[in-house]
């Protein structure tokens, strides 16, 4: 295989990758949007997307397409389950909001763990599978062969993308929740429902992070803990590319995913995972707003 | 000297302990519970005093044991010269990453230990010719001191337990110097303890490096108790069990960093039936603890002691009014 076509078969690797980065990122930020808290519970949604998949699939032996769809409302529902019981009862007012928020935050990994566990006892420790959207017959461009399903996996991505940017910026509740990213205060006072809107966000979340795990279960197979690594490159991407911006989800997704493989294929494979972090950490250390991120923040 | 209490009442149960309990298994248990205190500790202090998170503990507690276990193996160090370069390197690092982060508001420092935490275990993996990789590092010698060494457990017991009541006694000293007033006033409301003088950064870092040290010492003691290492124990979830001991312990009392570590250490020997429920309920404690009993165990006993004391009409201290 000649170099170009060695380059050509990465890039589009990383874009599949980047992809379900750039989901994992979104739902990130509509979370963080809502109530500034970074949802470290993202990738377990991403984790049952796939596994309540090859459930329904697998078992139930629902159409893959019905089984996808029932997925997503399933996850959405368990999103919203996690914000009624565990975020909302913790949210409360009249302490210092960055104390709670630093509370909030802690109890999501809490949930994360649970869902690890409780994953781990229904579906076991072995990786499982789901089929390609549309045939294992590998299509092949420019003498590099790929896999159809990315198509699936970047198409459904920027659908996704498309419907949120138009979700936040032309419907009554995206403008709500745009609202309450800027200010709370100002947001309560306008008559907006910052408990409710924290609700919206967490539902989104899980539907956006179920269709990732949907997505990119046929190419890489779940287990009960593959949402760790997938959520916390999610939330890499997230601050590469702007924590909280969606635009700056998506393409702090693309980069990541692009670097992350072009890292893996021309430096080293084994370095492969410390390659998100390490960026992580440069952009914390010199751009802490990300790429496309506000221009200012705030110092202590 | 009411202060002092709590570490005298924990040094008479911890060295009549082993008077009464002589198996290895509870022995190795109770020191493990002795390593993990002093880690929970300096979380508690960067937690409860500077309201800061750290998500890469385990990270700062595998640098302490591997730079220990390969200056001694690969180079043949003797451990005590091992020790300050382990804690020089851990509370380096920390600073870097503190300098990094802790001036911007929110929580980067969190994200920044998540991701260092993240790249040292992969390098405990990869640098196979200095850590073994994932078999190992194997042979590190144990510890002596004058001529006595530590190899068996109940001497390793005795020489943790001394360590972490020692280290007690330093941290009740710092919460109740002006540094410890400054942390309080700075959890209090950041902006008024900048307001008087308190420089806020500064006082953050220096939590943090302490938190760091006491990893690597924890690591360090690691290293020369279990003469093993494996990048396993100092992975991802493992900065998530000592977040969760220092909250679940109580993260405004140094008190807690023991409770927290005790439960923790203890409840999966309990529960050992049951391994592949673990994870589920180390989740489940996590969030009851912070919805239900914000302040933990520690918060608890001192509402318990409140309420008991008002009962029989007794006003009095309790351990010096942590």
């Amino acid at each position: 295989m000649s170099f170009e076509t060695q380059l050509l078969q990465y890039i589009i690797a990383g874009l599949t990758l980047g992809s379900v980065y750039a989901i994992v990122a979104l739902g990130f930020s509509m979370v963080y949007n809502a109530s500034k808290v970074i949802n470290f519970a993202q990738g377990e949604f991403v984790m049952l997307g796939g596994l309540v998949t090859i459930f329904l699939y697998g078992k139930i032996h629902l159409p893959l397409i019905l089984s996808m769809m029932a997925t997503t409302v399933i996850v959405t529902f368990i999103g919203i389950l996690i914000e009624r019981f565990t975020i909302a009862p913790a949210n409360v007012g009249g302490m210092d909001r960055e104390k709670v928020v630093v509370i909030l935050i802690m109890i999501t990994i809490g949930v994360s763990e649970f869902l690890k566990g409780g994953a781990m006892l229904l579906w076991g420790k072995d990786p499982l599978g789901l089929p390609t959207f549309s045939g294992e017959k590998p299509i092949v461009f420019w003498k590099a062969s790929f896999n159809p399903q990315i198509i699936w996996v970047v198409g459904i991505t920027l659908l996704v993308v498309i419907l949120i940017k138009f979700f936040l910026s032309h419907t009554l509740l995206g403008k709500a929740m745009r609202g309450c990213s800027d200010n709370q205060t100002l947001a309560r006072l306008m008559g907006i429902d910052i408990k409710w809107m924290s609700m919206v966000s967490f539902a989104l979340s899980a539907a956006s992070g179920s269709v990732g795990g949907i997505l990119i279960t046929p190419i890489t197979l779940m287990t009960f803990d593959g949402g760790l690594m997938l959520g916390l490159k999610g939330f890499c991407a997230g601050v590469i590319g702007g924590f909280g911006n969606v635009l700056g989800s998506i393409v702090g997704g693309f980069v990541l995913g692009l670097l992350e493989s072009l890292g893996a294929g021309l430096i080293s494979s084994s370095y492969k995972d410390a390659i998100a972090f390490l960026i992580l950490l440069l952009i914390l250390r010199f751009r802490p707003t990300g790429i496309l991120g506000a221009k200012t923040i705030t110092r202590t | 000297m009411s202060r002092y209490r709590g570490v005298l009442i924990l040094f008479v149960i911890t060295m009549i302990f082993p008077l009464f309990v002589k198996s290895h298994y509870h022995l190795n248990i109770m020191i493990f519970i002795g390593l993990y205190t002093i880690l929970a500790l300096g979380l508690t202090l960067l937690l409860g005093h500077a309201g800061q998170v750290s998500l890469g503990q385990a990270c700062f507690y595998g640098i302490g044991a591997y730079v220990s276990g390969i200056a001694t193996v690969k180079f043949g160090m003797n451990p005590w010269l091992a020790l300050p370069i382990a804690i020089a390197i851990t509370s380096i690092l920390a600073f870097f990453i503190g300098y990094s982060t802790l001036h911007l508001k929110g929580l980067y420092l969190a994200m920044a230990t998540l991701g260092v935490g993240i790249i040292f275990n992969i390098l405990f993996v990869e640098l196979k010719d200095l850590t073994g990789g994932a078999i190992g590092l194997m042979d590190i010698p144990s510890l002596s001191i004058g001529g006595i060494k530590l190899d068996t457990d109940l001497k390793f017991y005795c020489f943790v337990w001394l360590i972490v009541l020692f280290i007690f006694f330093l941290t009740i000293n710092l919460v109740n110097s002006r540094v410890g007033r400054g942390m309080r006033a700075i959890q209090g409301n950041e902006m008024a303890a900048n307001c008087i003088g308190i420089d806020s950064f500064k006082y953050k870092i220096k939590v943090f490096v302490l938190s760091g040290a006491m990893a690597g010492l924890s690591g360090f003691l690691y290293a020369h108790f279990i003469n093993f290492l494996s990048p396993s124990v100092f992975d991802f979830s493992f900065s998530i069990l000592f977040l969760t001991m220092t909250i679940v312990g109580g993260r405004e009392s140094i008190w807690g960093a023991f409770y927290g570590a005790a439960l923790l250490t203890i409840l999966p020997e309990v529960l050992r039936r049951y391994e592949d429920l673990n994870v589920m309920i180390w989740g489940l404690i996590l969030v009851v603890v912070l919805i239900f009993f914000n302040r933990g165990i520690a918060g608890g006993l001192d509402i318990l002691v409140k309420k008991l004391e008002s009962r029989f009409g007794k006003k009095g201290e309790w351990r010096g009014g942590q």
